[in-house]
């Protein structure tokens, strides 16, 4: 079975926000109407996103490290959000394991979102009804676009290729390769949602070299460094050298 | 979390609703058993109507929580897997049982069907009235379930939701039942009061279990489990927005602690302890009146309990809301 997600690698992203607008972007103009903001330009504004870039620090200045961590939905693959859901607008589907919501079903009673410990849901205000990442469902499965659109719009739009897309029950994806050889980890895992999606952590290559490494005391090359032949010829002593 | 009104009042409501149908019910079973004088079917009718207009108005409050009500019969479809189309199955089956229940008791429809043993004469209002009781537990079970079966929210992921739920909708609705009977003038006062403060007594049992146990728990991830960077020294910086969003509306109450101590003093003094003097100061003094007052404390002391049960909720989901720096 297919399972499509996202791998967010926290070692390369900046915080620049670009899947943040491109999403929005991309969402808001497509056929499931728009995501409705309040207050757009006014004070206290708010709206609806799919996809939101946190920032988070570790360490005390002036030793930190500074995390831009994007979340968005996670597509678990035991979705506590679904069960919930009276009405089966939430639902996850067969084919790809992309979590999904109805909007022609769902009545807004936002309990679904009560049971995602991820907070990845938020409601539509205006449409009154719930959303969440779709992983835009519309591109993926548009097979009128060249297979090269066929992403995200968040993962065309990083600017430092911080966002994978694939799918991590394939071990030859380039997600599954990523989580396997650079750490990739799910968020909460105490809870067994199996959120689909994965993170990268912090990774830094470094290599220990120590001075005597560079710098050999016994080069044999170094003829110079022989000890001269002592004067009136080799003893045994010289022969044991 | 954020408590909304309209759930506070769909759950107080139906809870007492539901406990004076039991009420109904155990007074007709005590009569039948020859433990209680027996009453007229206008007492059993009017009391329904009195249930059933509660649970009415439970209904119409849970609308207000719904986006898009005009598609709730949607709710109904998903009994297998949520506790919350389940309640709303067993809500309208209840209520039209309770509206049967009171029906044939206005008709007078109580000419024994057949009699069991020759001494349990069983006519329509007796079994419609089973039912009845059948889906009023029901009914508790699913509505405290929507809130235990949520295993992210420890504080009401326990049994012992559901047992408040039912104590305190029992507790409020027998409460009620002596209330209507001082107000008919009926002498069944002392044997509601006597269940009322008996279901009062258990509910507040639960209830400070319950209580105690919210005050000291953990939840079991933290920021590092959260965001998956296993520092220890961890802290946020930016939310991702500046204004707010559903995220820090619905799951955050904003209220001081201060502000919940006083509600959580005001709702264990108005649930527990003043009902139950009340009720017993009517007995001895034989006031009509004081059953009343008794019950209108209960009920708006279990709004303030309802409250602070949502307010007691802490979502994982907060830990992405911490701070904005
Ligand atoms: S992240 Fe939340 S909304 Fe998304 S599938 Fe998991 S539980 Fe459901
Ligand atoms: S808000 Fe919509 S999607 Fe969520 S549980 Fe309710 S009906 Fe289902």
């Amino acid at each position: 079975m297919t399972q499509l997600a996202l791998v967010i690698d926290l070692n390369v992203c900046v915080g620049c926000h670009a899947c943040v607008t491109s999403c929005k972007e991309w969402n808001t103009s497509g056929w499931a109407g728009p995501m409705t903001d309040q207050r757009a330009y006014d004070e206290d504004p708010t709206g609806t996103f799919f996809n939101r870039v946190q920032t988070y620090e570790a360490g005390v200045f002036p030793h930190t490290e500074t995390y831009h961590f994007p979340k968005s939905c996670l597509h678990c693959e035991d979705p506590p959000c679904v069960p919930v859901c009276p009405t089966g607008a939430s639902y996850k589907r067969e084919d790809n394991g992309v979590v999904l919501v109805d909007y022609d079903k769902c009545i807004g009673c936002k309990y679904c979102s009560w049971a995602c410990p991820y907070g990845a849901r938020e409601i539509d205000e205006k449409q009154r009804v719930m959303k969440k990442c779709t992983l835009c469902i519309d591109r993926i499965t548009d097979m009128t676009l060249p297979e090269s659109q066929r992403k995200p719009a968040c993962v065309l739009a990083c600017p430092t290729n911080a966002r994978l897309f694939g799918d991590v029950h394939d071990p030859n994806s380039v997600v599954s390769v990523a989580i396997r050889e650079e750490g990739g980890y799910p968020l909460q895992p105490e809870w067994g949602t199996k959120p689909a999606n994965h993170y990268l952590p912090r990774r830094k290559t470094r290599i220990q070299i120590h001075e005597d490494e560079l710098v050999r005391a016994d080069n044999p090359l170094k003829k110079e460094q022989l000890p001269s032949l002592p004067e009136g010829g080799e003893t045994l002593d010289d022969v044991a050298w | 979390m954020h408590p909304a009104f309209s759930v506070i009042f769909l759950t107080t409501l139906i809870g007492a609703g539901q406990g004076l149908f039991l009420a109904l019910y155990t007074g007709q079973l005590y009569s039948l058993a020859n433990l209680l004088p027996v009453q007229s079917d206008h007492f059993y009718s009017l009391g329904s109507l009195a249930a059933l207009a509660l649970l009415i108005g439970g209904l119409v409050a849970s609308i207000f929580h719904l986006g898009r009500p005009e598609r709730a019969w949607r709710a109904a479809t998903q009994w297998r897997t949520s506790w919350l189309s389940r309640e709303v199955i067993v809500l309208p089956a209840a209520m039209g049982l309770i509206f049967f229940y009171g029906l044939f008791h206005y008709l007078g429809w109580t000419d024994p069907l057949f009699v069991i043993s020759q001494t349990l004469p069983v006519d329509i209002t007796l079994i419609i009235g089973a039912l009845g009781t059948l889906a009023t537990f029901l009914l508790f079970l699913c509505t405290a379930m929507i809130y235990a079966s949520l295993r992210f929210i420890k504080a009401w992921h326990s049994p012992l939701t559901v047992a408040n739920f039912l104590f305190l909708g029992v507790a409020s609705g027998f409460m009620l039942a002596a209330a209507f009977s001082a107000y008919l003038g009926i002498n069944l006062v002392a044997f509601y009061g006597t269940w009322a403060v008996i279901a009062t007594l258990l509910g507040a049992i639960t209830r400070g279990i319950s209580l105690y146990r919210n005050t000291r728990f953990r939840c079991k991830v933290d920021l590092k489990s959260a965001i998956g960077v296993h520092h220890s020294d961890l802290h946020q910086k930016a939310q991702g927005f500046m204004g707010g969003s559903f995220n820090t509306r619905e799951f955050f109450h904003g209220k001081s602690d201060g502000f919940l101590r006083a509600v959580r003093y005001g709702f264990l003094l108005m649930v527990f302890v003043l009902p139950v003097v009340l009720i017993v100061l009517a007995y001895v003094l034989e006031s009509a009146r004081l059953p009343m007052v008794a019950f209108a404390i209960q009920y708006l002391g279990l709004v303030l309990e309802r409250y602070h049960f949502f307010t007691e909720a802490k979502h994982p989901q907060n830990l992405y809301y911490q701070s904005m720096a």
